[in-house]
């Protein structure tokens, strides 16, 4: 069995487990932000049950459209807060919070072995430790967390193997971005996306959990890496708790095997309006940026930050450019606040935030006017993602969006290094 | 159960963000997410809809995000069903469990076009476009999705588990 296998097998009580299969699995833990618990809310209150099935396994988070944007957000954020309280959920306030996917490894409720399942897309991102995690909607939460099981058809395994060594300035960012440039937006479509091979052993966790993140931007139903001693060190230095580790058997089947050899991969941007309309860099040409978003749940990790201060260090956004950049959690903040990193990007002119998924999704905190056009490390680049249907979104890396904030339009970080 | 009713056709990688864009997201209402549906790619959409009505779009039909917002923004515009060659994963979950019925059936939608009249037997699979005199399958559920679909979503088909369960049965 694959990793995807044996997890599912082992959460629903059989020895083996085939593609194609419907199981009831048992849920680790389960998620909902300030968009979808207001209707998981409502459709558990229709189950009747009462009380959630574990408090400690279910956790809400206010992160899209908080802090509260307008009146109708903040009474959604109103709605999931008294309900958290109320049964006793997990639960991170502004000011202790994070954007979900940011949060949950760092405060150690993501696990290697678990199946985690949230009222988010991006719930994927958990494969970077070894945990089967899929996005699902609001009434599929509301049973997960009335009952602790959800049903769920078996996934085939596409292997993804990452041969050579990654050039300077190619990150994990530019490794998804050009696998779904490769295959396209339906080109997983139901399956897990395995994740092996040298470059992926050489990246470092945040560079993993960029590529699970964006599994869904490819249809899959998880994103999946085998545990290494990378991310045991990751699980002992965020709270330590017990964990169980699934490997992949020798001889597992897969679907498909895919192939790259990483070395002669270029920085990559996504091109509107799907994130699979994909360019290496030296085939951008000239392209004029508005604004420039560097944070989300794909980039708002330490090292993402990281690497736009390597760039932004002793420089100056583009006079004509409004640079946003959101650490995804508070830790992350601090962390980039005692490093030095916030004091950089502030003298380079840019806009440091609480964080939010805010610009993300067109909520708030730098949604586009008609005709303009962003350059983003988020995932995720539709018609109208993140403000006006006639606004434009390309997405990239944070060195290539750091570059781009300095020379006010896509800019390759070999320009200025 | 029988359905009837007038096509509006879109095309491939319809995403979630198009169905019910992100800025209409500040409430769970469905008569409210209904008038803002397909907006972005169809600005007129919730207006031109009638009841009984029949989305239709080629392949990836609803990719993006996990919003439940975007199913339940169709069925309360009036749409009583969606025809494409596929879906994806989330969107097709969020469908059955909220009881908007999805087929997947290629050749019907290869062979319709925008304002053809549509009569679906969901019960058979069985789309026949009344404009074109012709008459296509849809593929057929698997019997556990088969059985949330009877029981009318996720929620109905839970409870009468859970009471099962209760009762020992």
């Amino acid at each position: 069995m694959t990793l995807a296998e044996k997890i599912l097998a082992a959460h629903s009580g059989n020895k083996k487990v085939s593609p194609g299969e419907f199981i009831n699995v048992k849920v680790d833990l389960a998620l909902a932000n300030d968009i979808t618990a207001p209707l998981a809310i409502r459709e558990f209150q229709h189950l009747g049950v009462g009380k959630v099935f574990n408090p400690k396994k279910v956790v809400m988070v206010p992160d899209h459209f908080c802090p509260n944007k307008d009146i109708k957000s903040a009474e959604q954020a109103k709605l999931m807060r008294e309900f958290a309280k109320e049964q006793g959920l997990l639960y991170f306030e502004i000011g202790r919070m994070g954007i979900e996917h940011v949060l949950l490894p760092e405060q150690g409720l993501a696990l290697p072995g678990q199946v985690i399942v949230g009222a988010d897309s991006h719930t994927c991102t958990y494969g970077a430790l070894g945990a089967f995690a899929t996005g699902m909607g609001s009434t599929d939460i509301a049973v997960a967390i009335a009952t602790g099981e959800i049903w769920m058809k078996v996934p085939p395994t596409i292997k993804f193997i990452y041969r050579g060594k990654l050039p300077k300035w190619v990150s994990g960012k530019d490794l998804i971005l050009y696998t779904i440039g490769d295959i396209g937006v339906d080109g997983a479509l139901y399956s897990a996306m395995e994740f092996t091979g040298e470059a992926i052993d050489e990246l470092p966790m945040d560079g993993r959990f960029t590529i699970a993140n964006m599994a869904i931007e490819a249809g899959a139903k998880a994103g999946i890496f085998n545990v290494d001693a990378k991310t045991e060190k990751y699980v002992k230095e965020h709270g330590n708790y017990p964990y169980s580790i699934y490997r992949t058997d020798k001889g597992a089947e897969y679907s498909r095997v895919i192939e790259y050899d990483v070395s002669k991969i270029e920085p990559q941007i996504a091109f509107p309006h799907l994130p699979s309309n994909t360019k290496p860099i030296s085939q951008v040409g000239d392209i004029k940026l508005d604004q420039v978003v560097i944070g989300g749940c794909t980039n708002g990790r330490l090292d993402d930050l990281r690497a736009a201060a390597k760039i932004l260090k002793g420089r100056q956004i583009h006079p004509e450019l409004r640079c946003i950049i959101i650490p995804g959690s508070q830790k992350v903040y601090l962390d980039a606040l005692r490093e030095g990193l916030v004091e950089i990007f502030i003298e380079a002119g840019a806009a440091v935030s609480t964080p939010t998924c805010g610009p993300c999704l067109g909520g708030h905190m730098g949604v586009l006017a008609t005709g303009e056009r962003c350059l983003s490390t988020t995932n995720r680049n539709f018609v109208g993602r993140m403000g006006s249907p006639r606004s434009e979104v390309y997405l990239a890396s944070p060195a290539v969006a750091a570059t781009s904030a300095i020379l006010g339009r896509i800019g390759d970080p070999r320009e200025v290094t | 159960m029988k359905l009837r009713g007038k096509v509006h056709k879109f095309g491939v990688n319809v995403d979630t963000d198009v169905i019910i864009p992100a800025r209409y997201l500040n409430v769970s209402e469905p008569e409210e997410l209904a008038k803002h549906c397909m907006e972005d790619i169809d600005a007129d959409f919730s207006t031109k809809v009638e009841p009984g009505d029949i989305i239709m779009a080629t392949t990836n039909f609803g990719c993006g995000s996990s919003r439940e917002h975007a199913p339940l923004a169709i069925k309360a515009c009036g749409i009583s069903c969606v025809i494409a060659q596929s879906f994806a994963r989330i969107f097709f979950r969020n469908a059955i469990n909220i009881g908007l019925p999805l087929l997947e059936c290629s050749e019907a939608v290869n062979e319709t076009e925008t304002g053809d009249i549509l009569e679906v037997d969901l019960s058979s699979g069985k789309v026949n476009n009344i404009s074109k005199h012709k008459t296509f399958t849809a593929n057929t559920y698997p019997e556990f999705m088969m059985g949330i679909i009877n029981a009318g979503g996720l929620i109905p088909y839970t409870k009468s588990k859970l009471e099962r369960d209760k009762d020992g049965i």
